[in-house]
């Protein structure tokens, strides 16, 4: 089974990304990680592909700096990366993103395609549907865990109130939801192995996809700000303290 | 605004809320207002979006499939036929996949995560909250209409209107061949207890700072004296400590109750999304730079196994 894994550099959410002033773009720094949410579907990817002696190739879209968010997929046994880099394609909207990842992923060829639920950093949380429209296969959207049997592809889909079991023929995409599998971590060797593995960097011209977005982001400003309240240090007696506040609430 | 359409899911109680919320903010934009409804149908269901306003009801009835593919491909036929300015979304599952799917299959972009729709003559803008909702950004389309956009779930209150009984039209599920070839073979639902998290009075939050699933119960019995319901952050949903039904924030429910009560939780920017817009806020943590106490009423530092227990016993004493 080919399966093709989307995923996003993303700049280190240790500390909160910057918005340019001008474009009000997010300023993506040389050094991106990869985005936690993708680790899931990463390891997914490898776990299938293992299975079916198929292989997991890396498709991205974002400037790609360093490497250094592939890399880390990479390194967890990814077998290839296709990065779309291209400074025409800053500050694409989510359909514009859908489009180039398809054309990437046709390039390459697929039997399954999988996804995060939603990103980090731009969690517009709808590029998978997009995705799936647009490369005409299912979306098993939100699984919490993900089976391949012969040609049909069987997920739990998380629901509001438990899950649904759901299945389709392949080619289908999958977006999976974090915390679906406990992704691997990267072992010595893997992490030497990613260095020497291929990572086609190519334009969207390369590709033959023409894209535009049409969205456009008109102001950004801070939001009123809620009144900060009392800050206390526990000396016993703070039920007390809880206690007047759910009775001046009138909730008790 | 000529026309705008509201996509509203069925849920076991009925309309999803998010649909009548949506519904009820939209009939500030004038014109006609109609609701695209995915679910089986009842004369009572078809009342009630009357009630919030719309005035005309296209109805689609799913079957066994995963409706999305195929519902997508139907409101774009219907949008072809009727040229609607505007169509609305919950941030849900169902709506963002039928909404992504939409937005690919008519070439439009979508608006996300709004919590602010403006409309201007012809002009839509959507507001959404980044950072935790510390920072508001203002985003408008460059392309023609119909808009497309998905809000957040409490962003708007749901009020009728008195409307009377809107007109019904039944919609053909179009057969999209391998796209909508998708099936639901099974229905798992949890049985859930108490008060409904979206809609309790009272919420008791737990995070990572409970320390470990049986950290959980004291988190429950004062729910169970207080009439509250339970929530929890990510970081112990992933841990698989409580359902994922639990979860508040970006990727969970959006509540506001009158007093929301959070027990070991640090305050991310994404489960405070899903929060931050309670009455009153409550926090019980460990160390003093967690961010919810920038947001909260009363902050208390300190032991959560210590203060709660204690909180428990006072309150039964009272
Ligand atoms: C604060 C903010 C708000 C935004 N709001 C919107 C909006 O409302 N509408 C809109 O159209 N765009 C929006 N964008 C832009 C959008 O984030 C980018 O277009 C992005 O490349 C794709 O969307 P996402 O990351 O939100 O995807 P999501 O739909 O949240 O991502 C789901 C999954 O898709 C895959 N994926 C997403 N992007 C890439 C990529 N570049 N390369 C590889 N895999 C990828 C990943 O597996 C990811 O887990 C916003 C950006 C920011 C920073
Ligand atoms: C795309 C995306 C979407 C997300 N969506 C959500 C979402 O919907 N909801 C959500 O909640 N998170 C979400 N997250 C995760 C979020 O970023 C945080 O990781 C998560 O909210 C942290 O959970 P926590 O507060 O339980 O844990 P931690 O951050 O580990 O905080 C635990 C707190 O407990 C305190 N503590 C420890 N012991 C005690 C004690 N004995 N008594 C009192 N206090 C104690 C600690 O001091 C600390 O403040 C999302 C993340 C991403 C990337």
């Amino acid at each position: 089974m080919r399966v093709a894994v989307c995923v996003k550099q993303i700049p280190d959410p240790a500390s909160p990304y910057d918005l340019d002033p001008e474009t009000h773009f997010v300023v993506r720094p040389t050094d991106q990680v990869l985005d936690d949410t993708d680790r899931y579907g990463v390891e997914i990817g490898l776990q299938l592909a293992e299975q079916t002696e198929g292989t997991v190739t890396l498709i991205s879209m974002g400037p790609s700096g360093n490497l250094q968010g592939i890399r880390q997929a990479l390194a967890m046994g990814a077998d290839k990366a296709v990065i779309v880099d291209d400074a025409s394609l800053q500050g694409s909207d989510s359909l514009a993103t859908a489009g180039v990842l398809a054309a990437a992923i046709k390039r390459e060829g697929f039997d399954l395609v999988i996804a995060g639920t939603e990103s980090t950093d731009g969690y517009a949380g709808i590029l998978p549907q997009q995705l799936a429209e647009l490369l005409e296969v299912p979306a098993l959207t939100f699984a919490k865990k993900v089976a391949v049997e012969g040609d049909t592809v069987k997920i739990e889909r998380q629901t509001q109130t438990g899950y649904d079991e759901v299945e389709s023929p392949s080619p289908a995409l999958v977006s999976v939801t974090a915390g679906a599998v406990e992704p691997r971590y990267p072992t010595f060797k893997g992490i030497m192995q990613a260095k020497s593995k291929p990572v086609d960097t190519v334009t969207a011209g390369d590709l033959g996809v023409d894209v535009a977005t049409k969205q456009k982001i008109v102001s950004i400003r801070p939001a009123p700000e809620r009144a900060s309240g009392e800050l206390i240090e526990d000396d016993g007696e703070a039920h007390l303290k809880i206690v007047a506040l759910l009775e001046q609430a009138k909730v008790i | 605004m000529a026309t705008t359409w509201v996509f509203v899911e069925e849920t076991e109680e009925g309309p999803a809320t998010v649909g009548l919320e949506l519904l009820t903010k939209a009939r500030a934009f004038g014109g006609e207002l109609a609701a695209l409804y995915l679910g089986a149908g009842s004369d009572e269901h078809f009342a009630a979006l009357g009630a919030h306003g719309a005035s005309k009801v296209f109805h689609m009835a799913p079957s066994d499939l995963l409706p999305t593919a195929s519902a997508a491909a139907a409101i774009a036929d219907l949008a072809g036929q009727h040229s609607p300015d505007l169509i609305l979304f919950g941030l849900t599952y169902t709506d963002r996949d039928i909404a992504g799917r939409l937005s690919a299959r008519m070439g439009k972009t979508i608006l996300s995560n709004a919590t602010e729709i403006s409309v201007d003559g012809g002009a839509v803008t959507v507001t959404n909250e980044i950072f935790g909702g510390m920072t508001l950004v203002d985003t408008t389309f460059e392309s023609d209409a119909p808009y497309l956009v998905i809000a957040r779930a409490k962003a708007f209150v749901a009020e009728e209107s008195g409307g009377g009984a809107p007109e019904v039209e039944s919609v053909a599920m179009p057969d999209v061949g391998h796209s909508g070839s998708a099936r639901v073979t099974a229905s798992h639902a949890e049985r859930l207890e108490g008060p409904k998290l979206e809609e309790a009075a009272i919420v008791v939050a737990a995070g990572r700072g409970i320390g470990a699933e049986e950290g959980f119960a004291v988190i429950n019995e004062l729910a169970m004296k207080l009439g509250a319901a339970t929530g929890a952050t990510r970081a112990i949903v992933d841990a698989g400590w409580v359902p994922y039904s639990k979860q508040v924030g970006q990727t969970g429910k959006t509540v506001k109750p009158d007093v929301y009560i959070a027990a070991g939780v640090s305050g991310a920017m994404q489960h405070l999304v899903g929060m931050k817009d309670s009455k009153v806020i409550i926090a019980i943590y460990k160390d003093e730079e967690a961010p919810i106490l920038g947001i909260s009423d009363l902050g208390i530092v300190g032991d959560l196994h210590k203060v709660l227990p204690k909180l428990i016993e006072a309150l039964s004493n009272r």
